[in-house]
């Protein structure tokens, strides 16, 4: 009884419903978008671009400029730009998002270091803050998770064709270009709006870790997006929780959670393969013949 | 351009330059392939054998001469409606696809808006997946499947587009003897229904057995015929740059490496400072 007391308790205050509500919403939207970020090796990407926006916004704030225009903008710029240097040869793809991505970071903490004021909310935009969360962010998150489950919906099979074969859905018709367009807007709004709960440096944890518990669960792409979300949604509700009871940062307590999951999935399959197969393998799939042979080997 | 076309051809390069970043991997290819042709394209590692089939998809910048499909000319912003089957190492087996999604996929622009495919394409699908025999295998993981079951996966995913046609990059590839011939086989069934097949290959004596015609590249075309006509030690001389045996018998062409003959002696004298 006085733990389910303890439970309603951080009800009583709106900074932890805006936050609860934006984290579960935040969660379910990293899931889902994180999915096509894991099937497409492009975790880095999600890594570098949190980093560069961060740059945007410190510089939307030192202009003047609100904070979602900045980020939104220069998101979107950096997100076509490693989208681009993706496809020279010339340097490593890993190589030139880095340089992209950390210069920008640092041209935000150059300015940060220049402006005290901004200062005190330096440790929050990095890690996250439950504090943080108004009713007009939480309007940003509902629009970008909204149009994100538009996008999916609508333009599902392009880009589960895309997403499995790059080279030849092109040669199908697939508009690969405008659908690479969408998906980084999409991963910079993403990217945008769960900013202020999960902190700079911790969105690509969210983005890669329910995914790939997902992916360890299932072999099916569909029930990989929902799983993924639900997970992502799961984790943050109960990982604000945390974060308002042990007093840590959000970001911090949502993607511990996540791997404490990962973790636990991971023993789970590995066990139950065990049982199954007779050897414990880390994974979901079947064994191909030459597997399976070679366990009577 | 479109006289020529008239004349009746379904692929025709003139003169064409093509390749990657400003350099050419082909250069000045000459090639007209008519409506119902079966050829095969064989060509050392490097040759372009994979770029010409990128050039006729629109995949590759041509950077001189003339690219035409059906009498229109294939750019990549005017890419051409044909069935294409990829080289299998390009795939990534670990995605979480089953084979009835992957076959769909080649529906995925004609399908309509909503994420589910419509009645008539699931009946298609089937249709296809019974006739290449891997419909039991449906919602299977693409993973699961012998390497021949996948290549007619992928076979069902460019025929669900019913294109007139197909072009496949070494389908042969890492198969064993008796799939091979399978889907060669059933290639040449396609071809007798009038789909134009033209296919890349390293297996010479697969290509002298089933198909009428082949083309020999190596960075340009080197010679273009029929392969009991074009397999000559020259000729292969010219587009492996190395020596194999041509063996005609009993109407069929047979090439072979060139052996290597080593008698006792020369094997005691490579190994005996070693053992020494």
């Amino acid at each position: 009884m006085i733990f389910l007391v303890n439970l309603r308790e951080p009800f009583e205050f709106e900074f932890f419903r805006h936050a609860l509500l934006g984290a579960t919403m935040v969660g379910a939207l990293t899931g889902l978008v994180g999915v096509f970020v894991v099937l497409r090796r492009m975790s880095y990407i999600g890594h570098g671009m949190s980093h560069s926006i961060f740059g945007g916004a410190v510089v939307g704030y030192v202009a003047g400029i609100n904070f979602y225009v900045a980020a939104g903008v220069w998101g979107f710029l950096s997100a076509l730009l490693i989208n681009q240097t993706t496809r020279k040869r010339q340097i490593g793809a890993d190589a030139a998002i880095g340089i992209i991505t950390t210069a920008s970071f640092a041209l935000g903490v150059a300015l940060i270091s220049r402006a005290s004021s901004v200062t005190r909310n330096f440790d929050a935009a990095l890690f996250g803050n439950l504090l943080g969360v108004s009713t007009s962010d939480l309007w940003v998150i509902a629009g970008v998770l909204a149009f994100t489950l538009a996008v999916v919906f609508f333009f599902y099979k392009q880009i589960l064709f895309l997403t499995f074969d790059s080279e030849v859905a092109p040669v199908y018709g697939v508009p690969a270009g405008w659908i690479d367009t969408i998906f980084s807007l999409v991963l910079a709004a993403t990217i945008i709006a769960s900013i202020r709960i999960m902190g700079v440096t911790l969105i690509a944890a969210s983005l890669v870790i329910p995914p790939v518990i997902a992916r360890l669960l299932t072999d099916r792409f569909a029930v990989m997006l929902v799983v993924s979300s639900a997970l992502g949604a799961v984790i943050a509700f109960v990982g604000m929780f945390i974060s308002y009871y042990f007093d840590v940062a959000s970001g911090a307590s949502i993607v511990l959670l996540a791997a404490a999951i990962f973790a636990l999935t991971i023993g789970y399959v590995t066990i139950r393969n065990w049982i199954r197969f007779g050897r414990p393998i880390a994974g979901t799939r079947k064994l191909t013949s030459a597997e399976s042979q070679a366990l009577f080997d | 351009m479109t006289q020529q076309n008239s004349q009746g051809y379904i692929v025709r390069l003139a003169g064409l330059s093509a390749g990657y970043e400003g350099k050419p991997v082909v250069s000045d290819v000459n090639m007209a392939i008519r409506p119902g042709e079966f050829v095969g394209i064989v060509g050392p590692s490097g040759s372009g054998k994979t770029t010409l089939m990128k050039v006729i998809l629109g995949s590759v910048a041509v950077y001189d001469g003339a690219a035409e499909v059906e009498g229109r000319a294939v750019s990549l912003r005017h890419r051409p409606s044909v069935g294409y089957v990829p080289q299998l190492e390009t795939i990534d087996w670990n995605f979480p696809v089953s084979v009835e999604e992957v076959v769909m996929m080649g529906r995925s622009m004609q399908s309509g808006i909503w994420p589910w495919p419509r009645k008539e394409d699931k009946a298609e699908m089937t249709r296809l997946l019974e006739r290449l025999g891997i419909a039991q295998f449906r919602r299977q993981h693409i993973r699961n499947l012998s390497g021949g079951q996948q290549q007619r996966v992928f076979l069902a995913r460019a025929l669900i587009r019913n294109p007139r046609l197909l072009i496949l990059d070494e389908p042969t590839s890492g198969v064993d003897i008796k799939t091979r011939d399978d889907i060669l086989h059933l290639l040449v069934e396609l071809n007798r229904e009038g789909v134009t097949v033209i296919l890349s290959t390293h297996e010479l004596n697969a290509v002298a057995a089933h198909l009428p015609r082949v083309i020999c590249i190596n960075r340009g075309i080197v010679a273009d015929g029929r392969p009991s006509e074009i397999f000559t030690t020259e000729v292969l001389r010219e587009t492996y740059g190395g020596d194999m045996v041509v063996v005609k018998q009993d109407g069929m062409t047979l090439v072979a490496d060139s052996p290597h003959f080593f008698d006792d002696a020369h094997s005691h004298a490579e190994t005996a400072p070693v053992n020494g």
